[in-house]
C-alpha cells in the first residue's frame, strides 16, 4: 500500500513538473535583453565581413597591377 | 571586389541567421531548451564542411581531366577551408555536449568515457584526420606536377572516406547524437519544426557562401604568389 502510494506521488510530481513545461529563456525575451546578444553577434560578424572585404579589395588591387 | 552578388547574399543570409536564429519561436525540448538554436550554427559548420569538401573533390577531378594548375590550387584551398569548418564544428559540438549530454549524477570529466564512444564523434574525427593527411601528403612532394596528381587522386579517396565515416557508420549505431539510426532529423520534413527549417536552410547557405568566399580569396592569393615567384 505504501509502495503504491509513493509511486502515485512520484507520478503526480512528474506530471506537475511536465505541466510547468520546459525552462526557456522567456524572461530574457520579455525584457528585451536578448537584443544585446544579437547586437554583440552582429558586431563580430560585421568585423569579420569588413576584414574579408578589405582582403578582397587588396587582392583585387594586386591582380590589377600584374 | 569581384563578382560580389553572392558575397552580399552570404552576408545578408548570416545577418538573418543571427537575428532570426535568436528571436524565432523554437520547439520547447526539455533536454535541449534554448540550445536547440545551435542547429543554426554548429550543424551548419558540418554542412558547410561537406559542401566545401564536395567542391574540392570536383576540382580534383577537374585537375585530373584537364591538368590545369588552377584546379589543383582550388582543390587544395577548398579542402583547407573545409577542414577549418570541421574543426569549428568539433569545437562548438564540444561546448554543446558539455551542457546537454553530461550525466547530471557525474562530473563532466567522468561523463566523458561515454561521450568519447559516440560514433558520430569518432567518424568525424576519422574524416578530419583523412583530410589532414591530405595536407601532409601534398606538402611532402617536391615536384609540382607529381604533387598535384597524387594529391588529386588522394582527394578522391578522402572524399570517398566521408561516406562510411560520417554518413553510413554513425547512422547504423545507437548514439546520443541526433541523426543516428533514426535518420537525419535536420533534413526530415516531418521532424524539424517549420520555424527551425525557416532559419536552418538559409543558415547553411550563408555559412557555406562565406566559406567559399574565404576559399576564393586564398586561391587568388596563391595564384598571385606563384606568378610573382615565376617572374
Amino acid at each position: 500500500m505504501k509502495k503504491i502510494f509513493s509511486i502515485g506521488l512520484l507520478t503526480f510530481f512528474a506530471l506537475v513538473a511536465n505541466a510547468q513545461g520546459t525552462t526557456m529563456a522567456d524572461q530574457m525575451r520579455e525584457n528585451g535583453k536578448i537584443y544585446v546578444v544579437i547586437a554583440v553577434m552582429l558586431t563580430i560578424l560585421a568585423g569579420l565581413v569588413f576584414y574579408l572585404v578589405r582582403l578582397d579589395r587588396k587582392i583585387s588591387k594586386l591582380e590589377k597591377n600584374k | 571586389m569581384r563578382k560580389s552578388w553572392w558575397k552580399i547574399l552570404g552576408v545578408l543570409l548570416l545577418i538573418y541567421t543571427f537575428i532570426a536564429g535568436l528571436l524565432i519561436e523554437v520547439p520547447r525540448n526539455p533536454q535541449l531548451q534554448e540550445t536547440i538554436r545551435n542547429l543554426f550554427f554548429h550543424v551548419c559548420m558540418w554542412f558547410g564542411m561537406m559542401i566545401l569538401f564536395t567542391i574540392s573533390f570536383v576540382h580534383a577531378i577537374k585537375y585530373l581531366r584537364t591538368g590545369k594548375h588552377e584546379a589543383d590550387i582550388a582543390s587544395r584551398q577548398y579542402a583547407g577551408v573545409g577542414i577549418l569548418f570541421g574543426l569549428l564544428g568539433y569545437a562548438t559540438g564540444a561546448i554543446w555536449m558539455s551542457y546537454t549530454w553530461i550525466d547530471p549524477n557525474k562530473t563532466l570529466f567522468n561523463s566523458f568515457d561515454s561521450i568519447a564512444r559516440e560514433p558520430k564523434l569518432i567518424g568525424a574525427a576519422i574524416a578530419l584526420l583523412v583530410y589532414a593527411a591530405y595536407l601532409v601528403l601534398r606538402d611532402s612532394i617536391q615536384d609540382i606536377d607529381k604533387r598535384a596528381r597524387i594529391s588529386a587522386v588522394y582527394n578522391i579517396f578522402a572524399f570517398a572516406m566521408l561516406f562510411p565515416s560520417i554518413w553510413i557508420i554513425p547512422r547504423l549505431l545507437p548514439s546520443l547524437h541526433p541523426g543516428g539510426s533514426e535518420g537525419n532529423p535536420a533534413l526530415d520534413f516531418k521532424d524539424a519544426s517549420m520555424n527551425m527549417r525557416l532559419v536552418f536552410y538559409p543558415a547553411i547557405a550563408g555559412w557555406t557562401l562565406i566559406g567559399v568566399w574565404i576559399a576564393t580569396l586564398k586561391i587568388r592569393l596563391k595564384i598571385l604568389r606563384e606568378q610573382t615567384l615565376a617572374q
